[in-house]
């Protein structure tokens, strides 16, 4: 296991135990009140999400071109900590919407694409499942494809009008458009991305190990 | 070279499919039927359900676009001749844009066969803006069959392939089907809506750049045994 795990799962749990302290200090949205708290949730889920499609992307990419069992493992790993951390996104969002604009879901521009989005992690799991040996190089195209969707998720609720906020939420809350909300979403954000790369650091070494355990076997069944 | 490389391999699916007509008329006749158990359910007492036919005419087109590319890899993989074709001293990305030319072809006559039928069961004026109904067309099953053709391509190996095509397929096309949806109800409204097309035009442009510029880079690392 790589040097940097412990501090960074220390950090992480020092992160975890003071944002529930931290968001309660947090003041209450003028309209929304306290429901609109679900954002220090809601957008770290997200944002966790996307770096971990960052790592699965561009490691999905590496193993396509030049191959190699790190890069593969990197890409398992990126693909379900991302379906998770999208699953939670999924689940806080209609959470916050039913008492935002009073309905579970609501079929716009940002809402679909990222649940297309996650349909594609899902399938590129579904894929490395069930498709067999060589499915490997089949999911890591999967994921390149799903990656290259996320810029326009992201971006989708600046271009078309929706009823999701813009991504200049994020922006205008660190310069303080509700004083006294920047830290801990800061806190919460840096947590959740935290938490997200030791899911994968850990799954990374799972895959190491199992890989190896392979390698034990054929080597015994060969003497 | 490579665009004579993937019309060589457009005529050899041709030829094929002159000997047996297998593809054509299987897809045609699935595009067909699926059409017609749409109508049973959505046409009640002669009356057809409103926007359904914009819906319908894309649904049928990814149904049978998912048949057609399943069977045309699955024939390379019955008669052996997938290893034959990689191993010809031509540029990959070549082969692929041989084998999607062969995709759209198939579609595009089903489409020639599937518009006038939608239009005439669900009372639809699908003929308003022939033009922009033709452009909506074209870019939305180039978009579809460019990434299926890869998939389907990449399938060839694994196990439970039937399965995982449309598995792999429809997340990633369905904005491409959205946008066609969109772009269709937009041009039957009466008067039709031609601005709101041109935009899904534009949106499926974009998308086709994108997904075709991805094909054609990864196809030649996916295909290497």
């Amino acid at each position: 296991m790589n040097r940097t795990f412990a501090p960074l799962v220390a950090l992480a749990g020092i992160l975890f135990a003071s944002a529930p302290y931290l968001i309660a200090q947090a003041p209450y949205e003028s309209t929304m009140g306290l429901v609109q708290k679900i954002f220090y949730f809601h957008v770290p889920s997200w944002m966790a999400m996307y770096t971990a499609i960052a790592v699965c992307g561009v490691s999905s990419a590496i193993y396509l071109f030049r191959g190699g069992k790190t890069a593969d493992a990197y890409a398992v790993a990126g693909a379900e900590v991302a379906v998770l951390f999208g699953l939670m996104g999924l689940v806080t969002g209609p959470l916050w919407g039913r008492k935002a604009w009073g309905v579970w879901w609501q079929w716009d521009v940002r809402l679909t694409t990222a649940l297309l989005m996650q349909l594609i992690f899902v399938s590129c799991l579904l894929v490395r499942k069930y498709g067999g040996p060589g499915s490997e190089k089949l999911a890591a195209a999967t994921a390149l494809f799903g990656a290259a969707t996320a810029p326009f998720v992201y971006k989708s609720v600046d271009i078309w009008r929706t009823v999701h906020p813009k991504t200049s939420v994020v922006p205008e809350l660190l310069k303080g458009s509700m004083p006294g909300s920047g830290l801990p979403f800061l806190v919460s954000a840096l947590a959740f991305v935290l938490l997200a790369t030791v899911l994968m650091m850990l799954r990374v070494d799972l895959a190491k190990r199992q890989a190896s355990l392979d390698e034990l076997y054929l080597a015994y069944e060969d003497s | 070279m490579f665009l004579r490389t993937a019309l060589l391999v457009l005529r050899k699916d041709a030829a094929i499919e002159a000997k047996s007509w297998e593809m054509l008329t299987t897809t045609v006749f699935f595009a067909v039927s699926a059409v017609l158990v749409f109508s049973f359910a959505f046409v009640k007492e002669g009356q057809p359900l409103e926007d359904a036919a914009a819906g319908i005419l894309w649904i049928a087109v990814a149904f049978a676009g998912t048949l057609a590319l399943g069977r045309t890899f699955e024939r390379e993989r019955y008669s052996e001749t997938l290893r034959a074709l990689l191993l010809a001293p031509a540029p990959r990305p070549a082969l692929y844009v041989g084998k999607l030319l062969g995709i759209l072809l198939v579609l595009g006559i089903a489409e020639l066969l599937l518009t006038p039928l939608v239009a005439l069961l669900f009372h639809a004026a699908l003929f308003a803006r022939p033009l922009l109904l033709a452009a909506l067309l074209v870019t939305g099953t180039t978009g579809f069959a460019c990434v299926g053709t890869l998939f389907a391509a990449m399938l060839v190996r694994a196990r439970s392939r039937d399965v995982l095509l449309p598995i792999l397929l429809y997340p990633i096309t369905i904005p491409v089907i959205i946008a066609g949806v969109r772009g269709t109800s937009a041009l039957l409204a009466s008067p039709p809506d031609e601005a709101t097309a041109m935009m899904w035009i534009g949106i499926l442009m974009a998308f086709d750049a994108v997904f075709v510029t991805l094909a054609l880079w990864t196809f030649e690392p996916l295909m290497t045994e």
